[in-house]
């Protein structure tokens, strides 16, 4: 009989066929994931893909809260295995990476020599390439911008399978719409980021709680030119005079000569996050006893405990607190959003709101507002500070956000839905705008509403000629773009 | 706490049965859907397949020809598989075969063809399920082992070996995956009346196929890790598995 064949020969890239999910577990679809491992397997799955007439979704580390990674129309493509760094100028602090090298990656490669990526979101896990196509910012986007302003060029494998290097000064076009082009423009497959020099693993970090919201924006505001990272916390339950009372925390990079040993400092043992609380229990399981918090009542008494805490501690000295502490916070608790229930229909969307700065006060205490008198408070609440940028579809603007979490189960689903509709109106009636990283409840026209016709046009028209067969779609661009030539079929 | 799986809410159940041309395969497909379930069935012989698919009745059984020694193709023939089906609650890989081997014979060829049957189509199936049912924090794999993988017997090393990886990657499996809500269950059937033992002498506590395809099924619903099959082999096994090397070095098992 002898037809053994026990090692297989590889043909293509690594494939499975899985239920790929939003972060927030609220959207989901079943695809074939293919994991390429070189530029030349992007390519193939590309080729692959226009002969066939299927779409391909890009997907790193499937961080976005909603379906910008998903694509239940065709296949997905995680860029995750291509991971290496290749390139640090420890002189200019210049990193040259391929796109799945994810934050928490780069951070540790560059850290120990002195240097820390300019932006970094609240999480470490997003990839270079996921970050860049969402243009994602950090605590300090009203300083140094977001993560496109950080690049200084990128390969894009385009959808006919040519690959173009793209700077401020070649291809310009392309650079500034690919960077939060959420993916539908071509596939990164190297960035060259600039990095900020460092020179200690520990930020000065002051806290300051605020009574309500107006507090909160002038706390802010009369610390934007002297903070490196600013970020509030705003507790979402109690009404009234204490409408959006929260705790600010300030930080600000140490000076040469402040950290008595910076070499102890920028260790990556130091930014350790901790596995366990007390040194007991295991951090992996918080989310266990986090779930049983996980409603309204036990979230209005963990939001009041840790405002009441923090207003207590905020009576303090400023203190040092490790770069990765600081900044990804999110990270503290692994698995966190499993607290928000594990079964189908459960989990989390975020509405994250960007508002001009004259409009914000007044429209977030409106979104307060409404959520609680709706029943959909908020368990999280997030407030940052902005500043326009030059990409061409983008969320930046001179003003705020304020990112809310919302719990979602299938009872209240639909409810939420229409909430986040209402929620919408309101924030695109004030000239605000929205973040696709996060979005799940967008309908086409507030698409148009807030990037207006100009960009859209021209965002849709470098669309059609890099990609005139559709070939990257995603669950996202169905959702926002049906009109824009949803046939994946024809060339 | 939210695990229940995901096939029990919906109206049926989907199931694959790999290695179902025969045997206990061939049984388990039968009991399946005569259950209600839709079965994916997938062997080498198509004709044995066609006759399983009419006689399971209109859109039961799925039949997919396959070769099992073809490992390269198995995470394709998965995928066209659950999409056919609309989803997949469980996992059965049934292929397994014994070929024989004389006292003095040491023949690779004829030990990796059971090898790459036995073992390396149980990873080949077991890990695109794996990945589909983790992603889905649901559903159940099943392999069906051996007693035979319990000691290394002087009998046919190789045919005990490859049921040994089998055990040990479905324990692993199953270490892996019961945090994620899925469930890995490793059948040890003792003496079953198909073709694998056809003719063989010294065979005791013989039940049938279909026999142990209703036990088999029976220990997957009640959550069985390990069952032996049927369950007094369990006594067997306990006692093969004690013994001291020099003893078992002597027996002519």
């Amino acid at each position: 009989m002898s037809r053994s064949t026990i090692a297989i020969g590889r043909r293509g890239p690594a494939r499975s066929y899985e239920l790929v999910e939003a972060w927030g577990m609220a959207a989901g679809a079943c695809s074939r994931v293919l994991r390429p491992r070189s530029v030349a397997e992007i390519a193939g799955v590309l080729e692959a893909a226009r002969r066939e007439g299927a779409s391909v979704g890009l997907r790193g580390t499937g961080n976005s809260y909603g379906d910008a990674s998903l694509n239940g129309a065709g296949h997905v493509l995680d860029l995750r295995r291509l991971n290496r760094i290749l390139a640090f100028d420890r002189e200019t602090g210049v990193v040259e990476a391929e796109p799945g090298v994810t934050i928490g990656e780069l951070w540790k490669h560059v850290l120990p020599r002195g240097w820390w990526p300019r932006v970094v979101p609240g999480t470490m896990f997003p990839t270079l390439a996921g970050a860049a196509a969402m243009n994602v910012h950090g605590k300090n986007n009203y300083a140094v911008g977001t993560i496109g302003d950080a690049i200084l060029d990128f390969d894009l494998v385009l959808p006919g399978g040519e690959v173009r290097t793209c700077s401020r000064t070649e291809n310009s076009a392309l650079f500034h719409a690919a960077i939060g082009g959420f993916g539908m423009l071509g596939v990164f497959s190297r960035l060259r980021l600039a990095t900020k020099r460092v020179h200690s693993g520990d930020l000065e970090v002051r806290a300051i709680a605020s009574r309500n919201l107006r507090e909160m924006l002038e706390v802010m505001e009369s610390r934007r030119s002297t903070a490196d990272y600013l970020v509030g916390w705003v507790d979402c339950f109690p009404g009234g005079d204490a409408s959006g009372r929260g705790l600010v925390h300030e930080a600000r990079h140490l000076a040469r000569g402040e950290d008595p040993d910076p070499a102890e400092t920028l260790r990556l043992s130091h930014q350790d996050l901790p596995r366990s609380i007390l040194g007991v229990f295991p951090k992996s399981e918080v989310w266990r006893v986090l779930r049983r918090f996980n409603r309204d009542l036990g979230m209005r008494a963990i939001n009041a405990v840790k405002y009441w805490a923090g207003r207590f501690a905020a009576l303090g000295e400023p203190f040092r607190q490790p770069l990765a502490a600081f900044s990804f916070l999110l990270d503290y608790v692994p698995n966190w959003k499993w607290s928000y229930g594990r079964a189908e229909g459960h989990g989390l969307i975020q509405v994250q709101s960007f508002l001009p700065a004259a409009a914000a006060h007044d429209v977030f205490l409106e979104l307060l507002a409404r959520s609680r008198r709706a029943d959909l408070v908020p368990y999280l609440g997030v407030m940052k500070r902005h500043r326009p940028d030059p990409f061409l579809l983008t969320h930046g603007l001179d003003g705020w956000s304020l990112a809310l979490d919302f719990k979602v189960t299938p009872a209240r689903r639909a409810a939420l839905w229409r909430h986040g509709a209402e929620l919408t109106r309101i924030v695109l009636d004030a000239g605000g705008r929205f973040y696709l990283a996060k979005d799940l409840v967008l309908a086409p026209a507030d698409v148009r509403r807030m990037y207006g016709p100009d960009a859209l046009a021209r965002f849709l028209s470098l669309k059609r000629e890099l990609d005139p067969g559709s070939v990257l779609q995603t669950d996202l661009w169905r959702r926002l773009f049906p009109a824009a030539g949803q046939s994946s079929t024809g060339e | 706490m939210d695990g229940e799986a995901s096939g029990e809410r919906g109206a049926v159940r989907r199931a694959i049965v790999v290695g179902a041309s025969s045997g206990i395969g061939e049984a388990l497909v039968r009991v399946l859907a005569g259950a209600g379930w839709r079965v994916g069935a997938v062997a080498r012989r198509g004709e044995r397949l066609e006759a399983l698919a009419a006689a399971g009745g209109p859109g039961a059984v799925f039949p997919r020809v396959h070769d099992i020694a073809d490992a390269a193709a198995a995470a394709a023939v998965f995928e066209e598989l659950v999409r056919a089906l609309g989803g997949l609650d469980l996992l059965i890989y049934a292929a397994g075969i014994l070929l024989p081997v004389a006292e003095d014979q040491f023949d690779t060829a004829v030990d990796l063809d059971m090898l790459a049957v036995n073992a390396a189509g149980c990873i080949a199936w077991g890990n695109p399920a794996a990945a589909y049912f983790r992603s889905r924090r649901a559903g159940t794999i099943v392999g069906i082992s051996s007693v035979a993988g319990d000691r290394g017997r002087r009998g046919n090393p190789v045919y005990g070996a490859s049921k040994a990886a089998m055990d040990h990657y479905l324990e692993a499996l199953r270490n892996r995956l019961t945090v994620h809500g899925v469930h890995v269950c490793t059948i040890r059937p003792g003496f079953v009346d198909t073709a694998m033992t056809k003719g063989k002498e010294g065979l005791f506590w013989l039940i049938s196929a279909e026999e142990a395809a209703r036990r088999i099924l029976a220990a997957v619903e009640s959550g069985a890790q390990v069952r032996y099959v049927p369950r007094r082999w369990f006594w067997v096994g306990l006692v093969i598995r004690c013994l001291p090397s020099f003893l078992f070095r002597r027996l002519s098992v």
